[in-house]
């Protein structure tokens, strides 16, 4: 009897919420798809295909922070390394250094080098807390864009590489503005639904465990830095997926791109939107793309980073977990309204 | 030969033992040359007042400190120099005096957590269906603590007294053969007691535990035998209905509030 119960109780609410989830999805989804059908080249590639791509650099960020407790700096330079490693082993406009491989080749060799690039930054910086493995990072970061800039055998220093493009498949064009917008989308929603499933994995959730209790964890004998370097490792995996389109976005990637500067930006989205759902880094990207690509429309150039500042701090003071978290507390607050009232 | 497997089995009827054991920080004697054993299935009430070294002794006992000095046995084995989570995976659990969860996770996580920690694949990239043998365990643990209704609220909704009540679940995870309560019924309501009284003897009769517990009531319905800890050192060991009435016991422990 009390089982059946059960049941009927425990069942019907998460069939709702699965069924809404599904049609959030869909719609979101078909949103994302019909996008380009109206709007114009400037919207398709440098809003929208941008922000897809930035937004899973950032997301990366959000799964080492938001569900790891581990704030990185390094999620650009991961993301570098992919660009400058596809650059080394396929085509780019410097023959003598390219190994001009074919792009089945280069993407999973340069994918792999940066993950392992993450898992080794990683092991070093999961050994700190807090703001040292911030520290750790950045002066990874630092050190990675000064070294490419100073090195010209392998990374052809200042310059770096340009000439960089996405394969073509079936003969179609990917650096065109809509198919390069479906390739970045393709690579988001992968990246995304990769974080959604991974996350309620046991290592998922050993994850976010050891987030909220290492000591515990260590007590219920788990291995407290080994899942700290595998969730750098996957994080190193998904900023390269990032990057590759970063490359092929700018047709280019030099020291200037992976500096200490664009490496905070990340950061910056990934706050913005809110470290509290994967979903924030897309939104947090959009909002800093928006931003960067119209605050010169309201101030001189030279300062639209203040804008850019100013509406930083504005919504940090306002919601600490980002755009997001102001959403959430907003919905939660109005289907609570009524039973609160009663 | 007969001999040691005289000796052996002798040994393994203890579920703990421990010898000499001391711990020291700097000057500090927490834990002075204490030695006593526990029979498997046995349940031990530890008193003391606060400073008595209660703690302290778990913590040498699971390995978060290991001890100064002595030997710490475990089911015969001698586990002094293991590390907690090799101690872990042999049987003994403890749960903390200050609730030590994961607060951003529904019950059923931190229990399924706790099952799948001395198991195999614990890092394993798959989403554990819910017929999975971990979960469906995770699911019993909940019901034996009473929070099979909470099973899927985040920890940090729950209130004290339901987290004291996880706490235990989780240390109840993937066969335990002995447990150390660290004053499981601190900061709870007289209701939270009785509930909590009844889970403790409800365990099966198999796992043996030791529990420090400042509530007379509680610590003398649930165990069997009673030692008292004074300055680190063991004080008195005997029946609780002997304990109780000790005069000596009474003066150092209970200030003379029964006489």
């Amino acid at each position: 009897m009390t089982i059946a119960i059960q049941d009927t109780t425990v069942r019907s609410p998460t069939n709702l919420a699965l069924h809404g989830r599904i049609a959030k999805y869909g719609l979101l989804g078909l949103a994302l798809l019909a996008y380009p059908l109206m709007a114009s080249d400037f919207w398709i590639v440098q809003i929208g295909a941008q922000t897809l791509f930035m937004g899973t650099i950032a997301l990366s960020l959000m799964w080492l922070g938001g569900y790891g407790g581990m704030v990185s700096l390094a999620q650009l330079t991961f993301a570098g390394v992919a660009a400058y490693m596809v650059a080394v082993f396929g085509v780019s406009n410097r023959p003598d250094i390219s190994l001009g491989w074919e792009w089945w080749a280069a993407i999973p060799v340069a994918l792999l080098i940066a993950t392992a690039f993450a898992t080794i930054t990683g092991m070093l910086a999961a050994r700190t807390e807090g703001i040292y493995t911030i520290m750790i990072t950045l002066a990874i970061a630092v050190a990675f864009s000064l070294f490419c800039r100073q090195n010209y055998a392998i990374f052809n220093g200042f310059a770096g590489f340009a000439g960089l493009k996405p394969p073509s498949l079936f003969g179609l064009n990917l650096r065109a503005p809509l198919p390069f917008y479906y390739l970045s989308l393709a690579f988001a929603a992968a990246a995304y639904a990769g974080v959604v499933y991974v996350t309620r994995s046991t290592f998922g959730l050993a994850l976010q465990a050891v987030r909220d209790n290492p000591r515990r964890m260590r007590a219920i004998g788990f291995n407290v830095y080994a899942h700290r370097v595998a969730a750098y490792a996957m994080s190193g995996l998904l900023a390269a997926v990032g990057g590759l389109l970063l490359a092929w976005f700018n047709g280019r990637i030099s020291p200037g791109s992976i500096a200490a500067g664009p490496c905070i930006n990340v950061l910056v989205m990934a706050v913005l939107g809110g470290m509290v759902h994967p979903v924030g880094p897309y939104v947090g990207a959009l909002v800093f793309i928006l931003l960067q690509n119209f605050a010169i429309d309201l101030i001189d150039p030279e300062r639209f980073n203040l804008v850019i500042g100013v509406a930083f701090l504005i919504i940090v003071l306002a919601s600490p977990d980002g755009l997001v978290g102001l959403w959430q507390r907003m919905t939660r607050r109005r289907s609570e309204g009524p039973s609160s009232q009663r | 030969m007969q001999r040691a497997e005289r000796l052996k089995s002798v040994a393994s009827s203890n579920a703990l033992e421990l010898s000499g054991v001391s711990r020291v920080f700097g000057a500090l004697v927490a834990v002075d040359n204490v030695t006593f054993s526990v029979t498997a299935g046995e349940r031990r009430a530890i008193l003391g007042s606060n400073g008595a070294g209660k703690t302290t002794l778990f913590n040498t006992i699971t390995g978060d400190f290991p001890p100064s000095n002595g030997r710490i046995r475990f089911f015969g084995e001698d586990i002094t120099e293991l590390p907690p989570y090799e101690r872990i995976r042999r049987g003994l659990r403890r749960t903390y005096q200050n609730s030590q969860l994961f607060r951003g996770l529904p019950v059923l996580d931190n229990l399924y957590l706790a099952v799948r920690g001395v198991g195999r694949r614990r890092m394993s990239l798959l989403r554990p269906g819910e017929d999975h043998p971990a979960r469906i365990a995770a699911r019993q643990l909940a019901h034996a603590i009473h929070l099979e209704e909470v099973a899927d609220r985040p920890v940090s909704e729950l209130s004290h007294g339901q987290q004291r009540q996880l706490e235990i679940g989780m240390a109840l995870a993937g066969a335990p053969r002995f447990i150390l309560f660290d004053e499981p019924a601190a900061g709870l309501s007289p209701a939270e007691r009785r509930e909590l009284v009844d889970i403790l003897k409800a365990l099966p009769s198999h796992i043996g535990f030791i529990i420090i517990e400042h509530d007379l009531a509680v610590a003398l319905q649930v165990a069997e035998t009673v030692t008292v800890m004074h300055q680190g050192r063991v004080f008195k060991h005997g029946l609780p209905a002997d304990i109780e009435t000790d005069p000596e016991v009474q003066k150092i422990y209970l200030g003379g509030r029964h006489g």
